[in-house]
């Protein structure tokens, strides 16, 4: 961090002010100018707690993405077929038993090993031929898609919320005050703060593990440099299963995030490879941080980009991808 | 490379017609013919179904998929957004051009708007080109694609140009020197003389200087920029020729079917050109349009045989994906690849076919 003020200070203190701005924009009680300027401070708000709550699904599906590519350089195109997948199972499960958190958890293991499959019969074959692999994982991403439609049809499909996270919170956020001098607070559907800390929890467990375990060690030798880290003794093919596991089974926990939000519906997969994939070309290839921060930035632009410019909210995603890849192709916060 | 494996060497005949035999090989080659006179011979074989629905598809399809092929196989950049540039030439037929939403097209006479489109096209993949050539193998698909996604939303979106999500629609075909060119024979020669004209453009182009210091650039960038060659312009550049390509293609595909939508450009069928050049083999001009058939065929008649073999039509998908997948696991060149590889194999007497076979 400090590096990178000493480095960049122009940016930096860009960077600053923006946050600073947003901030005083979340905290503040807007001036009647600015209200009748760009409109209600509560449509602002809502619209900033859904882009970082679907920044917080991005993340999840993202970071899964991002460690895979980051230690097997396999850019697992199939991935929006995983997070379908396990939004589809966490749907039948929690249909089935009533159980909301019975969803998540056989969706994520349920999808994990899927993803072992995958790499021990699939990606294990074809190391190193990167561009077979993605070949592959188009192919199966269209299989997958198939048996999927076959499967469960082309209806939409939505995860019952459960009981307990029903309904709105009340945030301590002014978003109005009254003639009266009574403050309005804002109200905030309650399971997508919810989804937002478990996210937040998932990111940071993710951080620590990798960052100070063993096996966290090993797959940040993996990423630098594989073969020196087999030749070390380590059964990296082992490593390399764990990995696909684990990201894997974030794309299925997603997955039932994603139904319980939005909808499940054939397409969705596709929408959220390309989503992850923005995210780790903006966020940077391979870096954890880089998917939060890219998943922030991304679902942000999406949920301000369709309230303030509705016909061109996906063009303010794609420049932002534009601005970063010609600003800094290797991603904001990838090391190279 | 490919390009002389083709020829043969032994050949008595003078240096001068050897020298133009070793740059057009299929010109040596009674097969080659035989198929030549096939296509142009085909509107008496075949009626208005099979010469529109598979043929004249066939090689609108492989024409975009040959574009994707000139990228991958002397560029080494695999590029998905070759069907974005091909609906986008698409598009701008029937912004400028006459159709059925006169609040979107300015009725331009087709003469003016093709044009207008093949440059907005090339132009638009040119940009795309230079964005994706910051980056290398994998991000540049991942990048195109991206692109590819962006454009396909954006379509979607869009009301006061791209028409949203109906598209436009009934859009004018050319019609001049008293024959509609959209009826099928001559719409048929239409797509026929587009995609000779850029098979062998591209063929021409692998074997002039600029092209083979393309395969270079591919085969060794940082070798090719010591040697003096600038390697990102060589990269934009052959963006640049193959968005030129897939624009034509797209053009022949807006008069084909004679709207647009933005399910021509979404990204499963940016996939399916990927596919199709997969498939075919991406190693050698011919193989797209080899590509094309298949999965014209599979697309058209997958439905029936499926259901005759008592399975259920809706799964042609699966289908495509399952053969892509084999394809994929089995040759790293697609039929063109297995097919080589038979007939080394029949003759019998290279070893390298073992070695070949071990590999994949």
């Amino acid at each position: 961090m400090t590096r990178f003020i000493e480095r960049h200070p122009a940016w930096a203190l860009i960077a600053l002010v923006a946050i600073a701005l947003l901030l005083w924009l979340i905290l503040a009680v807007w001036p009647p100018g600015l209200e009748e300027t760009i409109g209600r401070k509560r449509v602002f708000l809502n619209a900033v707690f859904n882009g970082i709550t679907l920044g917080s699904l991005y993340f999840l599906v993202a970071s899964g993405f991002t460690l895979i590519f980051g230690l097997m350089r396999n850019v697992n195109l199939a991935h929006g077929s995983l997070y379908l997948f396990g939004g589809y199972i966490g749907y039948a499960i929690s249909a089935w038993t009533g159980s909301w958190i019975l969803g998540f958890i056989i969706a994520f293991f349920g999808v994990a090993l899927v993803g072992i499959v995958l790499q021990i019969v699939v990606f294990r074959r074809m190391e190193g031929q990167d561009l077979r692999q993605t070949m592959v994982t188009i192919g199966l991403s269209i299989v997958f898609a198939d048996l999927m439609l076959w499967a469960f049809g082309g209806d939409f499909y939505q995860i019952q919320t459960p009981s307990w996270l029903v309904g709105p919170i009340e945030l301590p956020l002014v978003t109005a005050v009254r003639s009266s001098g009574e403050a309005v607070y804002l109200r905030y559907p309650l399971v997508r703060l919810v989804i937002l800390v478990a996210a937040i929890v998932i990111g940071i467990a993710m951080w620590l593990a990798l960052n100070r375990t063993r096996v966290g060690m090993m797959v940040r030798a993996g990423v630098d440099d594989r073969d020196m880290l087999a030749a070390t003794g380590v059964p990296i093919q082992l490593v390399f299963v764990a990995v696909f596991a684990l990201g894997a089974g974030l794309a299925g926990i997603a997955g039932v995030v994603g139904g319980t939000f939005q909808s499940l519906s054939p397409g969705e997969d596709t929408r959220f490879l390309l989503a992850s994939l923005v995210v780790v070309i903006v966020g940077g290839m391979g870096s954890i941080p880089g998917a939060a921060l890219g998943a922030v930035i991304i679902g942000l632009a999406e949920q301000l980009g369709s309230v303030y410019i509705p016909t061109y909210a996906i063009v303010v995603t794609f420049l932002i991808m534009v601005l970063v890849l010609a600003l800094r192709p290797q991603g904001l916060l990838a090391r190279r | 490379m490919s390009l002389l494996q083709g020829a043969h060497p032994q050949t008595s005949q003078p240096a001068e017609a050897r020298a133009a035999l070793l740059a057009w090989p299929e010109f040596n080659k009674p097969a080659v013919w035989l198929v030549a006179v096939i296509l142009l011979i085909m509107p008496f074989i075949a009626n208005g179904f099979f010469l529109i629905e598979i043929f004249a598809t066939t090689l609108i399809l492989g024409t975009v998929a040959l574009s994707l092929m000139f990228l991958a196989g002397y560029g080494g950049m695999v590029s998905l957004m070759q069907l974005t540039v091909a609906g986008f030439a698409a598009y701008m037929v029937a912004v400028f051009g006459m159709s059925a939403n006169t609040n979107i097209s300015l009725g331009w006479p087709w003469w003016l708007a093709t044009p207008m489109a093949l440059i907005l096209a090339t132009v638009f993949g040119t940009l795309g080109g230079a964005l994706a050539v910051r980056t290398e193998g994998i991000y540049t698909i991942m990048i195109t694609l991206a692109i590819g996604a962006a454009f396909y939303y954006f379509t979607n979106q869009n009301w006061p140009i791209f028409g949203g999500h109906t598209g436009i629609n009934t859009i004018a075909t050319p019609r001049f020197w008293g024959i509609d060119w959209r009826s099928d024979i001559p719409f048929y020669y239409v797509t026929l003389g587009v995609a000779a004209f850029c098979y062998f453009a591209v063929q021409y182009v692998s074997r002039a200087p600029f092209g083979l210091a393309l395969q270079g650039v591919r085969d060794n960038p940082r070798r090719m920029a010591a040697l003096g060659f600038n390697v990102n312009a060589h990269r934009v550049a052959a963006y640049a020729f193959a968005a030129f390509i897939a624009a034509l293609g797209g053009v022949l595909q807006v008069w084909n079917y004679r709207q647009i939508s933005p399910g021509s450009v979404s990204v499963g069928a940016c996939i399916d050109i990927l596919i199709i050049a997969v498939v075919g083999g991406i190693t050698r001009p011919i193989g797209p349009f080899i590509g094309a058939f298949i999965f014209v065929i599979l697309r058209t008649f997958a439905l029936d045989l499926l259901v005759k073999l008592g399975l259920d039509g809706n799964r042609f998908r699966l289908l495509i994906g399952l053969g892509f997948l084999a394809i994929v696991f089995w040759s790293s060149d697609g039929v063109i690849g297995l097919w080589e590889r038979w007939r080394r194999g029949a003759a019998a007497v290279d070893k390298r076919a073992g070695g070949g076979h071990g590999h994949g």
